[in-house]
This record gives structure tokens, C-alpha cells and sequence, in this order.
């Protein structure tokens, strides 16, 4: 698989480390109500999905920058590229526009 | 039809025109006390002992494609009671125990063949780790003995002992491990249930469970809707896909691992090898051809095929460890898909629907476990309590603080 860096351009997914599914970025709040549920659903349960796939995987060889990679898992093709970092700027914002 | 050697003597004769299927090809009916999801090994083991076990109920065993055409048939057929943790090993002690008596009470070939798995040391911790499991072996009843480099090398004199970086300093020996032929395994019971009264519906695609309130009370299907008292779900890498149609989340991902067989070569590896400096297990199949494999992809996946990279990483492990591999040529590689649990152990276990139970996350170790798989996921859909080799598979155990961690990875299920 060759994983088009926003950066670098395309790279051998040999590079890369894989972490897993991308909602590992959104960590419950500690101090909410239910935050030991809330901590058992977000370390353990997925949704694993057969198709469209956000999962996160690391430049290890690389850069060293964590990119949020948009995958087919039926048919391995890459959809989309993104920097983790800028996912994760991207979302509160989303929400407190929201 | 009962298969002795008068039988085939008398059938060779007759020109082979007397055998028949082995199992009907029936038709779904309304409604069954039990639907089991999933034609492979341990669907067809768990139709099988709850007909033998508790007979006298209706009994379906639902399968999306053909019989055995998932992992049972993609898998490198080892079969081991080599675990250290207490949750386990009495329950692959248990599944060792049936597969020493699955043929004589299948009436069945499946070449069982135990030739003996070595795991391999190189290192003084792996030596200890690999007595201490040793030791947890021998006391749930299963068989080990730690051999020194000489013991290894009169067993196996062509690995590389003169590997510098990772010595062979010996290996955990489990005389009763061995191989079976795994596509027999799946017809075998398959076989077995359908002389017993199951139902095997093939080309029957479950769509959607029938939930009313909190009970489960039939399934959809591509041949209509199927009603049931219990429907038991045993469908491996398609466990997430199936269980979120009843809404449920699994702590599960789902890995291909790829698996290899090379040219048929002369009588050269009698046993199981495990190296334990890379991730590499081999073993030479009847015809000749040595099966391996090694590491999962690492990403998830549903493609039954893997990728290039980690062929070479396969076979560079493969040849470190067994420089005469090099010799070989690889004739067929596949890739099967992995219920890859949370920290590495299965589940067999009730839901919180009522009426709904599952059987699963089995990783990369869901062949060795078939029959017990089968048997203790019958005996619960049966009583609604688990089996007392399978009462630590529970789907909250992560909720609870019990995990069963055999290598201590936590929650990264590519590592396990």
C-alpha cells in the first residue's frame, strides 16, 4: 500500500506504524459522569467496520507525524490523507461552532 | 453411511458408484430451537454437540457461502495445549482431549496427527518463560519437557545453530501437539450433525435479527425470515458486522494473516517448529508442502489477502531460522480474516439480548479450539450457563478488570 503523505507525497506503508481507528484521538473527559464507562467503550469497544475506514497510522521511518488515513478495509484502497494534527484542530472547532 | 475398509474394499470393486453426500442440502424451515450463524468449524461443532448432547431439537446451522470455506479452511492446522494462563490452558487441555478422540467418534478422517510442536528459546528469559508455561501446563493435565540445545539438535539438525545474534538455547517440547487436516474437520462435523437431524443451510446470508424489546426471536435471511428460540453467532472475522446488526459493539478488530505453502518437498520437518526470535511456524502438510506463516498485516482488513511486505517478512524470519527454506519454492500463499480480541483470548458467551449468544475473538487460535469452541458454546446455548473449561470467555470481562493476556500486550489486538 502507498500512503500519499500531505507532506512528503506518496510513501511505501512500510514506513508507517498502524495504531488503529481514529476515534483513539477523541479521549473521554476523566471527570465526566460514567467516565469509567465512558474510558471501557473508548479502549476496548470499535465499530470495525467492513468498508470506510479512519484509522490512524504513524510516519515511524518517517517524519514522525501521526496522519489519519481514510481506507477501504474490503479492498485496501486509500481514500484520503490527512494530518492527524490538523483533524484534531479541525474538531473542536467544528463543535464549538456548532 | 458408515465408512470401514470392507466398505471402501467393497466399493473399489463396484467401481466407487455407491457413495453418497455426506450431508442433505435442505431447505430452511419456519422456525428452529436453535440457529446457529456460521458454517465454519465451530459452527458445525456446535450444531453437532448440542444434537449429540441434548437430542431431540430442531437445529439449523445457517451459512452465508459454502461449509468450511472461512478460516477453517485457511488456516496452517495446528492444534496445541500449550497456554499458561488459568482461563485458558484448562480449556485447550479440554479441546486437545476431543480432538484425541474426534475421528473414532466422527467415524471420520482427519488425519489427525499429533507430531509434536516445539517452540523454540533463544534467550535466557524466553528459557524461563517457556518452563514456567511449561510448568502451568503439566498442572492442568496437558504434557511438556524443555529440551537443551543438544535435545533440539537431535530433533531438528538443519536449523541455524550457528546464528550468532539468536542462539537456539533449546525448547519447549508439547509431544501432544500436532496437526489435522482441517478442511475434515469441517465435513466431519458437518456430517456428523446432519446424520443427527441439523438442518446445514447453505447459501443462506443472515440480514438482520428479529429483536423485540430484549429478545431475540428469529433472523433474517436471503432465503426469508427464520424464526428461533436461541440463535448462536460463530462467525469469526465477520463477527463485528454481524453482531452490529444487533446493535451491539465488539471489542474486536478484525486482521487478515496470511498463510504460505511451498513445492512439495521429501519427508523433512516431522514436527511443528515455532521460532521465537521472529514470528514464523512451520510444519510439513502430508503431500509434502511446508506450511507456514507469521505476523497479521497489522492493519485492518476484511480482503481474504494480504500484502507483499509481510511475505517477505514471513519468509526472512522462515529463513533465519531454516536457511534450507531458501531451497524451496512457495507455491500458494492466502490470507484469512482475524476476530482479533482486546488482550488476545476468545469469547463464548450470553448477550444482553436475551436469546442471543456469541462465540468469538478467537484470533489467530480459533482452529486448535473447535471442538471444545463447539462443545462449550453448545453446552451454554443449551443451559445458559458456561462450560467449566469456558467460564472466563465473558464479553464484559474488560469492564471488569479480567482479562486473559497470555503475552501481556493490553488493548493493541494486532499484537496479540
Amino acid at each position: 500500500m502507498i500512503i500519499n503523505h500531505p507532506l512528503l507525497g506518496p510513501r511505501d506503508a512500510q514506513e508507517f506504524t498502524y495504531l488503529g481507528d481514529a476515534s483513539l484521538m477523541n479521549r473521554p473527559d476523566w471527570q465526566a459522569e460514567g467516565a469509567a464507562k465512558a474510558f471501557h467503550d473508548y479502549l476496548y469497544l470499535r465499530d470495525n467496520p467492513a468498508g470506510e475506514h479512519r484509522e490512524l497510522w504513524f510516519h515511524e521511518q518517517g517524519d514522525r507525524s501521526w496522519l489519519v488515513v481514510t481506507r477501504n478495509t474490503v479492498t485496501h484502497e486509500i481514500l484520503r490523507v490527512e494530518l492527524a494534527r490538523d483533524v484534531a484542530l479541525a474538531e473542536p472547532a467544528l463543535e464549538a461552532a456548532q | 453411511m458408515r465408512y470401514s475398509a470392507l466398505r471402501l474394499i467393497k466399493e473399489s470393486l463396484t467401481g466407487h458408484k455407491g457413495w453418497q453426500p455426506q450431508w442433505r442440502d435442505p431447505a430452511p424451515q419456519a422456525a428452529y430451537d436453535y440457529v446457529i450463524i456460521g458454517g465454519g468449524g465451530h459452527g458445525l461443532a456446535t450444531a453437532y454437540y448440542l444434537a449429540r448432547q441434548f437430542g431431540g431439537q430442531r437445529i439449523a446451522v445457517l451459512e452465508k457461502g459454502w461449509i468450511g470455506g472461512g478460516n477453517v479452511g485457511r488456516n496452517t492446522t495446528i492444534i496445541r495445549s500449550n497456554y499458561m494462563l488459568d482461563g485458558n490452558e484448562p480449556f485447550y487441555e479440554f479441546s486437545m482431549k476431543l480432538w484425541e478422540g474426534l475421528e473414532q467418534e466422527l467415524n471420520y478422517n482427519a488425519m489427525v496427527s499429533q507430531r509434536g510442536i516445539l517452540n523454540l528459546v533463544h534467550t535466557d528469559a524466553q528459557r524461563d518463560a517457556a518452563r514456567r508455561r511449561g510448568n502451568a501446563m503439566i498442572l492442568n493435565g496437558s504434557d511438556a519437557e524443555l529440551l537443551d540445545t543438544g535435545g533440539v539438535r537431535a530433533m531438528y539438525p538443519f536449523l541455524n545453530f550457528k546464528d550468532a545474534r539468536f542462539p537456539i538455547k533449546g525448547g519447549l517440547l508439547h509431544r501432544r501437539g500436532g496437526t489435522v487436516r482441517h478442511d475434515a474437520v469441517a465435513w466431519g462435523y458437518a456430517r456428523g450433525a446432519d446424520m443427527r437431524g441439523v438442518d446445514i443451510i447453505q447459501n443462506c446470508e443472515v440480514t438482520g435479527f428479529h429483536i423485540e424489546g430484549s429478545t431475540c426471536l428469529g433472523v433474517e435471511t436471503t432465503r426469508g425470515f427464520i424464526g428461533a428460540k436461541k440463535v448462536g453467532v460463530s462467525v469469526a472475522g465477520s463477527s463485528s458486522r454481524v453482531m452490529a446488526m444487533a446493535g451491539m459493539r465488539l471489542p474486536i478488530e478484525s486482521h487478515v494473516l496470511q498463510a504460505f505453502v511451498s513445492e512439495g518437498l521429501k519427508p523433512f520437518i516431522p514436527g511443528v517448529i515455532t521460532y521465537g526470535a521472529g514470528h514464523f511456524y512451520c510444519s510439513q502438510s502430508d503431500k509434502g508442502g511446508l506450511v507456514f506463516g507469521g505476523d497479521l498485516d497489522m492493519y485492518n482488513s476484511y480482503a481474504q489477502r494480504g500484502n507483499l511486505p509481510v511475505v517477505e517478512d514471513v519468509v526472512e524470519s522462515g529463513m533465519s531460522l531454516i536457511p534450507a527454506l531458501g531451497r524451496a519454492r512457495l507455491l500458494r500463499g492466502w490470507g484469512g480474516i482475524m476476530d482479533m480480541s482486546m488482550d488476545g483470548s476468545p469469547f463464548i458467551d450470553k448477550t444482553h439480548i436475551e436469546g442471543l449468544y456469541f462465540n468469538g475473538g478467537w484470533c489467530y487460535g480459533g482452529f486448535k479450539a473447535t471442538p471444545a469452541a463447539g462443545y462449550c458454546f453448545a453446552h451454554l446455548l443449551k443451559t445458559d450457563r458456561p462450560h467449566e473449561t469456558a467460564t472466563a470467555y465473558r464479553l464484559d470481562r474488560f469492564l471488569t478488570g479480567h482479562m486473559i493476556d497470555e503475552k501481556g500486550q493490553g488493548a493493541q489486538p494486532n499484537l496479540h
